[in-house]
């Protein structure tokens, strides 16, 4: 009877100790938890690099493995053919400068304008500071469309279509793309700095533009870091505005931009294969395969991996503190 | 006296720095943003001919609008269409991302490994290599198709909403990728909270679940707007988005206009206005939350009630 009692007893025990063995506690997660997480993390962490994964091997098959339905993910041989048939096709030796320089100075210009305008709005008390914090969000939140048609025009009145500048000018004076979203971290960063810093320094002497230089800037570094990153991959990705202003719309022009050639590749290669091989070689049959096109696309996001890869320490430590989203 | 006069102009020279660091931006704004805005309002109400001499204007009033509506079936499909993928794509996003946040904000080994790689799509996100994986069909999952969660979904829905639903699912990789950047503010946001909290309610008894309820998801409403905005704002300007490549092509083609294309984009614009006001008002302003004082549950009260009744 009484052996019976303290079994009972001993049940309820067992479960509780067992749910925090197993499932644990906020403080102290047991190993099932654990493995749930790690189980979640991986697995998602595949779908998020299926694709890229996919891209990669099948940028090196031949075309015997792409048509053999049973080679999946290990080609038979490697070949780098089809990088050389794609850098070919997109002409990268020309394109390749373009893409670098019209990704790259819009994205500096912006981080610089982006800073000061953050600096100014996050330390200084000036009228109408108010409305001007409000007009950055609308320029966020009203889509770039509706300006795409007078910019056009404007930038096409001043001969400025197919050049760099008509990138350039916007990103200097503030208008990039997305640069409220820029601006907004910038704030935030300068935020938390402390006053008393800028006091002190005033209180030495120190002229305006010494505070900014000397002390604001290198305190927000991962905030530059963090915005030239965006900046830069954004500028890089984008066809849209590049497609209309440097080309104009058209497929040839002389200035054109590894993704403009990426996005038009069907008609790129089949240009290629007709100065390679005689107008003769023009027919339906020559139509880029998957593995051709896969290396294209690793050649365009080639750049932008590696620079991911060397300041992701930078990129996720600024975001650990804090303030890539305005309260 | 002459001290207070110091004062003043050192806030004036305060603020005259301020400005001096809003210029570029200022200039910016009235060049880039606010005129060509005057522009298009103009552009829209006009019939706008390019011929030698340059650009002729004729006023239409809302001939273009009506035009869009009346003669035009491709950019209302279009839009429609982009309204409804928006609609089942915003809200699985959202979640998602912030599944994605919060299991990245738990403590497991490898942190910085796992951020890289969720944070991987904001960098390859473009454009020409989506549509890239998305002719050769790497954005779908095989498993999908294979057991027939097709024919399943098309059996229980309504007919309108079976298309949209199956290319949602054949595009799921690609909405899992959309998702890097909201996950990346609701990370930033998950930082934020306080630990104590989730301590004070761990100590009250208060389970991970319950927690999550309470204390993240309140303090995360305004991330989640922001995230909203984001996402419809990305959804609506990326360049696979059909709406805008129509707007474009009008831009482009003599027959058609800058006067229609500038009336298109304003529709569209109102439309995504439209869908970031709705977002502010689910999660902008915060819901005053009711404090029970009383010490008893409800059906306790209920029955006190019933006997008060009874009694009376």
């Amino acid at each position: 009877m009484r052996k019976r009692k303290k079994a009972d007893t001993n049940w309820s025990a067992v479960y509780v100790r067992g749910k925090s063995r197993l499932w644990g506690r906020p403080n102290h997660r047991g190993w099932l938890y654990q493995s749930f997480i790690y189980l979640l993390l991986i697995s998602l962490g595949f779908v998020y690099l299926y694709p890229i994964l996919d891209m990669f091997i099948t940028s090196f098959m031949t075309l015997t493995d792409l048509l053999d339905a049973s080679v999946k993910w290990i080609p038979t041989q490697f070949t780098l053919d089809n990088y050389k048939e794609a850098l070919e096709a997109m002409n990268v030796d020309k394109t390749f400068w373009p893409t670098v320089l019209g990704a790259l100075l819009p994205a500096l210009a912006q981080t610089a304008v982006c800073a000061l305008t953050g600096y100014g709005l996050a330390r200084y008390d000036f009228p109408l500071k108010k409305l001007l914090m409000a007009l950055v969000l609308v320029t966020f939140i009203v889509p770039p469309y509706i300006l795409l048609v007078p910019n056009y025009m404007m930038f096409s009145d001043y001969g400025m279509i197919g050049t760099l500048k008509t990138l350039v000018y916007p990103a200097m004076l503030g208008q990039g793309t997305k640069s409220a979203i820029f601006i907004l971290i910038f704030m935030q960063f300068f935020k938390q700095t402390p006053l008393s810093l800028d006091e002190a320094a005033r209180v030495d002497g120190a002229s305006e533009k010494r505070i900014f230089f000397g002390i604001a800037i290198p305190l927000a570094i991962p905030a530059f870091i963090i915005s030239f990153i965006f900046s830069f991959v954004w500028y890089w990705n984008d066809t849209y505005f590049t497609a209309l202003y440097l080309t104009g719309g058209k497929v040839k022009t002389n200035v054109s931009t590894m993704l403009l050639e990426l996005q038009n590749f069907d008609a790129v290669y089949l240009e290629h294969m007709k100065q390679a091989s005689g107008w003769f070689a023009y027919s339906d049959g020559n139509v880029a395969n998957e593995a051709i096109k896969m290396a294209a696309t690793v050649l365009t996001i080639a750049p932008l991996l590696l620079i991911y890869f060397c300041l992701q320490k930078y990129f996720v430590e600024g975001i650990d503190r804090s303030g890539i989203t305005g309260e | 006296m002459k001290k207070r006069k110091k004062i003043l102009k050192l806030s004036a020279r305060h603020s005259l720095v301020g400005w001096i660091f809003m210029l570029p931006w200022t200039i910016g704004f009235v060049i880039f943003f606010a005129y060509p805005l005057i522009q298009s309002v103009v552009f829209s109400l006009n019939k706008v001919v390019i011929t030698a001499q340059g650009r002729k204007m004729n006023y239409v009033g809302s001939g273009n609008f009506a035009d869009i509506f009346t003669k035009d079936a491709a950019f209302v499909e279009r839009l429609s269409n982009f309204l409804v993928e928006l609609i089942l794509e915003l809200p699985l996003i959202i979640v998602f991302s912030l599944v994605i946040a919060i299991l990245l904000n738990q403590k497991v080994k490898c942190k910085g490994l796992f951020r890289t790689l969720f944070f991987l799509p904001i960098i390859v996100v473009s454009g020409p290599v989506l549509n890239m994986l998305l002719n050769t069909g790497s954005t779908t999952i095989p498993l999908i198709e294979q057991y027939g969660v097709y024919d399943a979904i098309s059996g229980f829905l309504p007919s309108y909403l079976q298309q949209p639903v199956q290319t949602l699912f054949s595009e799921l990789l690609l909405i899992l990728w959309y998702s890097g950047v909201p996950t990346l503010i609701f990370f930033a946001g998950l930082q934020k909270i306080d630990a104590s909290l989730y301590e004070a309610a761990y100590m009250d008894g208060a389970s991970s679940w319950v927690s999550f309820w309470k204390i993240v998801l309140p303090s995360m409403r305004g991330m989640i707007l922001i995230g909203c905005i984001y996402v419809t704002v990305f959804l609506a300007t990326s360049e696979i988005n059909d709406v805008i490549i129509l707007i474009r092509d009008y831009m482009l083609n003599v027959n058609k206009g800058f006067g229609i294309s500038a009336a298109m984009s304003w529709i569209y614009s109102l439309c995504i206005l439209a869908a970031i006001g709705l977002c502010y008002l689910l999660f902008g302003h915060e819901r005053k939350t009711k404090v029970k004082h009383s010490y008893m549950t409800k059906s306790e009260i209920r029955r006190y009630q019933n006997a008060k009744k009874k009694k009376s």
